[in-house]
């Protein structure tokens, strides 16, 4: 059972960290549909 | 690549048994009498929402090439008159200049909308959902009439190693990451109808947004334990000729007798395959609606059918047509898969006594081995001989 809990929790972990990765590589949505120019963050 | 033609010939089966109306004949309509324009029956064909062939409209875009001289009346539109310019724009058959980024931004009429949301609220929920509860209902009905399916003299009281650590890692990853997606794409598809009613909006948008956020990053987590499972497990899901057996004797499951079986029978094998092939197509289809316009896949899978199959499929697809095949794919895929592994989940769960163990700490029963995979409990217990005595 703690096999199983903790791929649970690996989950949620990969889950947590894949938008911050994406947004580190410029796949958030603000980088693919507006240029930097015109950003508000 | 194969499993994506097979993928989309069955996804236009379903949506042509799904949607008779695109399955439609269109009648040939005779325009000479308004030169080539709509006729009246186009208009009554079009109120009693039957198809009609619009290629008199789509295909009559003018001609630049009879352009007027510049000094001309009609000089600024060239050989285009305004109807021309206005079915250039309703038929997405013109290429605007746009300041903002994106494939989708030149888009600025596509009317594929209504029919994927239509499909989507319409056909995709109800025979979804009823294949959902149908398979639940079975399940019950099963149970109730073969009851639990119990180890045979009882228990042997020895355990055997039937997985790794790692090898239930890639499973619960794998397993947790579906039901989340499961769950929280119902949510998303079937919210609005169901759940409104019952909590109200503001709980439902909130309880929507996190859904969202979950499903989009979870999947992540499901790739990769399809990946780590795949790995781990295809040597083992080889057809071979025992599965034959095993099928014939139904894998013993409406009698008591067992039907030999190496690591894998062949019910799991058919899981496996399922949720592999499966589980690769609507990681696809879920990787086209997270990177929206970025990786569009419908136009090229139609081209290679069409070849194939001589078909006529659509290849000219917009943006937002790829995005809405995408959907409706991805939600055919997850409804599928759902019913597998509801099935999956009843098999190993409550429908069989010892079952669970071989994924809950990878001990299996000696006994419920022997009946279960009985070749696969002799090499084991060959190799260990062999280990004894070098």
């Amino acid at each position: 059972m703690k096999v199983m809990i903790s791929a649970f929790v690996a989950a949620l972990v990969i889950a947590s960290l894949a938008p911050v990765v994406l947004n580190q590589f410029g796949w958030s949505s603000a980088d693919q549909t507006s240029s930097e120019s015109v950003r508000l963050d | 690549m194969k499993s994506k033609l097979l993928g989309a010939a069955v996804f236009v089966l379903a949506t042509l048994m799904l949607n008779p109306v695109w399955a439609q004949e269109t009648p040939t309509v005779d325009r000479t009498a308004t030169g080539g324009a709509q006729t009246l029956e186009d208009i009554l064909r079009r109120q009693e929402q039957l198809k009609i062939d619009e290629s008199f409209r789509s295909e009559n875009l003018g001609n630049p090439a009879n352009a007027a001289p510049i000094s001309g009346q009609l000089g600024t539109l060239g050989g285009r008159s305004d109807a021309d310019i206005w079915r250039s724009i309703r038929y997405n058959r013109i290429d605007p200049t746009v300041q903002s980024p994106g494939p989708a931004n030149t888009v600025m009429i596509q009317d594929g909308g209504i029919t994927w949301y239509k499909l989507r609220e319409g056909p995709v929920i109800t025979y979804g959902g009823s294949a959902l509860s149908g398979i639940i209902l079975l399940l019950v009905v099963f149970y109730f009439v073969r009851g639990r399916i119990m180890i045979d003299g009882g228990p042997a009281g020895t355990t055997i190693e039937r997985f790794k650590a790692i090898e239930r890692f890639g499973h619960w990853l794998l397993a947790g990451s579906f039901i989340a997606l499961g769950i929280t794409g119902l949510i998303t598809l079937m919210g609005r109808s169901f759940l409104i009613p019952v909590i109200g909006l503001d709980a439902f948008s909130t309880l929507a947004t996190g859904s969202k956020w979950l499903h989009n990053n979870i999947a992540w987590a499901f790739m990769l334990g399809l990946v780590m499972t795949f790995v781990m497990w295809v040597a083992h899901n080889i057809p071979d000729k025992l599965d034959w057996q095993w099928l014939k004797a139904g894998g013993g499951i409406f009698t008591n007798n067992h039907p030999s079986a190496k690591k894998f029978n062949a019910g799991q094998k058919i899981v496996f395959w399922t949720v592999m092939v499966l589980g690769f197509s609507v990681s696809l289809s879920g990787l086209s609606l997270l990177f929206p316009f970025q990786l569009p896949m419908f136009a090229d899978t139609f081209g290679v059918i069409n070849s194939v199959l001589g078909t006529s499929l659509p290849t000219d697809l917009a943006p937002h047509e790829e995005m809405q095949y995408a959907n409706i794919w991805h939600s055919i895929v997850a409804f599928v898969m759902m019913v597998a592994i509801i099935a999956h989940i009843y098999i190993g769960s409550v429908g069989m006594e010892g079952a669970f163990d071989a994924m809950g700490n990878g001990q299996v029963d000696l006994e419920w081995a022997r009946q279960h995979h009985d070749l696969w409990v002799a090499e084991v217990e060959s190799k260990q001989d062999k280990g004894g005595s070098s």
